[in-house]
């Protein structure tokens, strides 16, 4: 089991942003956190990589201490055994495909995990071939296949389909499922597209400014039927709208009609997510 | 009839002081490669404090005379003043008027022409480069001599060769500390002043003429490289 439990202060554009995350993952699982860009998505994912130190807080995966600000124990990257796949790719320009594989090898490890690697991910034809020669989809394709020659224990991916077209998006999906299952990884995908999160992931967490304010499986999570209805504040309203603030986000609804509730600026609301739009 | 007039070019000429200037300026790029690289790592990368200090005393030979710097080298140096005497009585070594003094002098007088575009190359890699080495276990060595430095090979190049410009040139600052002894600190800057000073006109033609087309050529090649290999990576 992973037990994450991490507050730093950030700063984003709008000022400081307070990040206040912890919830416990168990291994083998595929979790999406969802939100919007500025949430403190990728903050997050990276004090889990050992990028980015939070101020307080601690992490422990599989009984080991990853960051413990009380007892002052900080792994860096290099000590956690992750997968981490860029939203660049980040491939190494001056290396091969193979060549970017192999220099993640760990010493004493056979080259045979390179090249079944190369077959799961249908690379074969690449292997000579520099990064800059190849195309978005391949490029993420060979860096998921680096991503995963250590044997991660965690795989975290931060946003690595954005920047890839419809089609290949859907492929490069699969493969992750795939690796995801094949190798017995626990994944956290990182990601703002609603259709993508609950295709890949058993559970969502949403992250709005830096608070989770919402934690369901993902079958549930956009079930309104399932889920639990969530509080906003109405912000203006003319005779057919009512315009409710959830967090940092603001959605116009339609008003009941007859309706029989006098509602006001200022006054709070239930909501169910399905009937609202984003305004 | 042409053969006579370069063997006469070639007699002319003493060659001493351009030889002496090629081996000042390649012992001054090597030594300052190898320094150049951490401090522009660390310059690159640090988030201290005083690393405006740092960046500041390192670009001073861009601004200051030459002969402010080799002056107060010349002071320094001398074996009047504690250390230069420290460095005579415990190290026997004695640096004005002396090669070794010259190659120091000359490092700290190109120091920038290395750090900059090194820093400058590492600053403008992707972070991720880095740190996609970092989570595949790698440390800050293997990182920096097989994903870092590989991938910024024109800026490493373009502070090799302007170092190795940059100390062909110099003048104020040999001169300073070198003064003018003959195959030890007479490089062909100096050289082409004395010959001037005493009307050879042609024989400061001949070092100038040189230096002037050796200079070009080896700019001309670095600005070819880097066009090329800049081309390569956008394509």
């Amino acid at each position: 089991m992973i037990a994450i439990e991490l507050k730093k202060i950030l700063q984003a554009t709008q000022g400081k942003m307070h990040l206040d995350v912890s919830f416990n993952l168990n291994a083998g699982k595929f979790l999406a956190i969802y939100g919007k860009s500025g949430a403190g998505k990728t903050s997050f994912l990276r004090m889990l990589a050992g990028l980015l130190q939070a101020d307080t807080g601690k992490i422990i995966v599989h009984q080991k201490t990853w960051f413990d600000h009380q007892k002052k124990i900080f792994l860096k990257p290099q000590q956690r055994q992750i997968g981490y796949l860029f939203q660049d790719y980040s491939l190494f320009p001056n290396m091969t495909v193979e060549g970017n594989l192999l220099f993640a090898l760990p010493k004493g490890v056979e080259k045979k995990r390179i090249s079944e690697l190369i077959d799961v991910m249908e690379l074969g034809d690449l292997r000579r071939q520099k990064p800059h020669l190849l195309s978005g989809g391949q490029q993420q394709r060979v860096a998921l296949a680096r991503a995963l020659v250590q044997h991660p224990q965690l795989l975290l991916l931060d946003e690595p389909l954005s920047a890839v077209d419809h089609e290949m998006r859907h492929k490069l999906q699969d493969y992750i499922l795939n690796v995801h299952q094949q190798f017995n990884l626990t994944t956290i995908l990182i990601s703002h597209d609603k259709a993508e999160v609950q295709k890949m992931a058993d559970r969502i967490i949403h992250l709005d400014q830096g608070k989770i304010i919402k934690d369901a499986l993902a079958a549930d999570f956009f079930d309104t039927q399932k889920s639990k209805p969530i509080k906003g504040t109405i912000v203006a309203l003319d005779k057919n709208h009512l315009w409710v603030q959830i967090a940092s986000e603001k959605f116009k609804i339609p008003r009941v009609k007859p309706d029989s509730i006098d509602y006001k600026i200022g006054s709070e609301i239930l909501l169910n997510i399905q009937i609202i739009t984003k305004e | 009839m042409g053969n006579t007039i370069f063997e006469s070019f070639i007699d002319m000429i003493d060659w001493q002081p351009l030889t002496l200037t090629f081996q000042l300026a390649l012992t001054t790029t090597i030594l300052l490669f190898l320094i150049g690289i951490p401090i522009a790592y660390w310059l690159a990368y640090t988030k201290f404090k005083i690393k405006p200090i740092i960046e500041a005393i390192i670009s001073l030979p861009l601004v200051l005379p030459p002969t402010v710097l080799g002056f107060y080298l010349l002071l320094a140096f001398s074996p009047n003043n504690s250390f230069g005497a420290w460095l005579d009585q415990y190290l026997g070594l004695r640096l004005v008027f002396s090669y070794e003094g010259l190659v120091l002098g000359s490092m700290l007088y190109s120091l920038p022409f290395m750090v900059h575009p090194i820093q400058a190359g590492l600053a403008n890699l992707s972070p991720s480069l880095r740190e996609a080495s970092y989570v595949l276990g790698k440390s800050e060595w293997t990182t920096l001599l097989r994903v870092l430095l590989p991938n910024i090979r024109p800026a490493l190049i373009t502070g090799i060769v302007l170092s190795f410009a940059h100390t062909i040139g110099e003048f104020g600052l040999v001169l300073m500390i070198g003064g003018s002894i003959q195959g030890e600190t007479k490089v062909a800057s100096i050289a082409i002043y004395e010959q001037v000073e005493s009307l050879n006109y042609a024989v400061a033609n001949s070092y100038s003429f040189i230096l002037f087309a050796l200079s070009f050529f080896i700019l001309l090649l670095v600005y070819l490289y880097n066009g090329s290999y800049t081309k390569h990576i956008i394509k």
